[in-house]
């Protein structure tokens, strides 16, 4: 029996939760449903249809970026996790070694490779052609995103996929499955909860950035990430609009998240 | 089969990479101009460290890294057993709220953070007490988003502790909080030190919620840095990305050849 006598212990941060996480939420939500003059209403949400090419745009480039983090780092996991174990452990550290380096650090770089005189359009330059218009595009950002965000889909799918134990592999071999068999009716399957760890993992802060398009979109790039920043720190100053984006883009994440472990569970229910 | 799988293994190395090996090149460039090769220089080091600002901002990152995985590791143990302690029900709404900040895109949690800062400035000046946002309202986001992970960290090792280890102490004479000390603390210790480095790393790395709740007399690194590539470029900005990615590297190597003379000290006994 554990000592109930210790939840005391417990109370300070209760207190803390009380201020700094359940009542933030609730001021949100209060600025979202007034206006500036103090009236109740849903003008602010009625507003956010001018906005809805933002919100298109942006859940647009996330699913285009989780799509190809996971068409990169999935075979690269996969063609990992039949590695020796050295061989792993080093890969997994320079994996990991770019993810404790300012993520700010890391879109800069690309910002002196894809600009109009950057490396690549230099390099193609020695052959006559370009400059190429590489920065300020919706690719350039759709890459910044791919480049921040891959080690987060690799990792977790990594980790379920080496876990799957050989036995299982072996029986699906001696059953008569070929490789492509295999692989799709035993090992996909099983590593199917690490992928969508993975997608969420790569799709909440993609959908949700404001650095990357502002570095590599050159502020023609417009996400919901920039639309809130303006509104709470930029010169379209207007928190109450400000709040009403976030609640959206809060109720549009919990809903993918939703939807993605309904995936998972099922996922659990047919393959295990 | 196998030269494939090394093939494709290098390509995602050389994608991560190549514009980190970009960036060091470019800090030892002579010539302004980001990509035009102008002779080896370090004078671009010499300008990062006389850069007063970037001085300022690594003490604010360093010492809210410092105090605020510091508290987090206490409050958030102590809430941890006190969560462990409880019901079943109590426990999981406890949790479920523990678990906004990790789950919420950060710029929400950065956001929200600053609209609860600005409500608390007006109060206090509707008292007549005229506050700024800064080292204060920095290091009370910081807070907030570390303690979660620590809870996290430590709930596991409580769970693995045997039910009765602090009843045990008390039964022999203990006084409660030498049995949390001496009996309990012992037993989680992994846990709780895992929970600061995991404080201390989200908190001198962290971007968006500093943005939002710094004001602009008090400025992390990353906010610097951010205000840095804004500008203009500017080669300061590819020397200390260098500096980074090698304290980093070396750390790494570090961690590596201690753990693995300590598994082969194991191997021998």
């Amino acid at each position: 029996m554990v000592s109930r006598r210790l939840k005391w212990l417990a109370a300070p941060y209760i207190l803390w939760m009380g201020v700094f996480v359940v009542s933030p939420l609730v001021i949100v939500t209060f600025f979202a449903f007034t206006a500036r003059d103090g009236g109740f209403g849903l003008d602010n949400f009625l507003q956010l249809r001018a906005f809805a090419p933002v919100f298109a745009r942006s859940f647009y480039l996330a699913f285009l970026a989780t799509a190809v983090c996971l068409l990169l780092g999935y075979p690269f996991a996969y063609a990992l996790s039949r590695e020796s174990a050295r061989v792993q452990g080093a890969a997994l550290l320079l994996v990991m070694l770019p993810m404790w380096m300012n993520f700010l650090l890391r879109t800069y770089a690309w910002m002196n490779i894809l600009e109009n005189n950057g490396l690549i359009n230099r390099f193609l330059g020695n052959f006559g052609i370009g400059p190429l218009q590489l920065i300020n595009t919706q690719g350039a950002v759709v890459l910044g995103m791919v480049y921040n965000y891959l080690p987060f889909m690799i990792l977790p799918v990594f980790t379920v996929i080496q876990k799957i134990h050989a036995s299982l592999i072996e029986a699906a071999q001696d059953l008569g499955g070929n490789a492509r068999v295999v692989f799709a009716r035993v090992v996909f399957p099983l590593s199917l909860p690490g992928v969508l760890s993975g997608i969420t993992m790569v799709f909440v802060p993609s959908a949700s950035t404001f650095i990357i398009s502002k570095l590599l979109g050159g502020g023609k790039v417009l996400l919901l990430g920039d639309l809130i920043e303006m509104q709470f720190l930029g010169n379209a100053y207007n928190l109450h609009l400000g709040s009403a984006i976030s609640i959206v883009m809060m109720l549009l994440v919990v809903l993918c998240m939703t939807v993605m472990n309904r995936f998972g569970d099922r996922g659990d229910v047919i393959y295990v | 089969m196998k030269a494939a799988r090394r093939g494709l293994i290098g390509a995602i190395g050389l994608f991560l990479y190549a514009p980190i090996f970009v960036l060091i090149v470019f800090s030892f460039n002579a010539s302004k101009s980001q990509m035009v090769w102008g002779g080896f220089t370090l004078s671009w080091y010499g300008d990062l460290f006389r850069d007063n600002l970037v001085l300022s901002s690594l003490y604010t990152t360093l010492s809210i890294g410092v105090l605020a995985s510091a508290l987090s590791s206490v409050i958030g143990t102590a809430a941890a057993i006190g969560f462990h302690a409880m019901r079943r029900k109590p426990r999981g709404v406890c949790l479920q709220v523990n678990n906004i900040p990790v789950v919420n895109p950060d710029i929400i949690t950065g956001v929200s953070f600053r609209l609860l800062f600005v409500v608390f400035l007006s109060l206090f000046a509707a008292i007549g007490l005229d506050l700024q946002l800064g080292f204060v309202s920095l290091l009370l986001a910081h807070m907030s988003f570390c303690i979660p992970y620590v809870i996290l960290s430590v709930l596991p090792k409580l769970g693995q502790m045997g039910a009765n280890v602090y009843e045990a102490a008390l039964d022999l004479g203990a006084h409660p909080l030498a049995a949390l000390r001496k009996a309990v603390l012992p037993e989680i210790m992994p846990g709780v030190v895992s929970g600061f480095i995991i404080s201390f790393t989200l908190s001198i790395d962290d971007f968006m919620i500093s943005y939002f709740t710094s004001g602009t007399a008090v400025q992390t690194l990353p906010v610097t840095i951010y205000s840095m590539t804004r500008k203009r470029i500017s080669p300061e900005i590819n020397a200390l990305s260098t500096i980074m990615f090698l304290s980093v590297l070396l750390l790494l190597i570090l961690v590596n050849v201690l753990q693995s003379k300590d598994t082969k000290k194991h191997k021998r006994t």
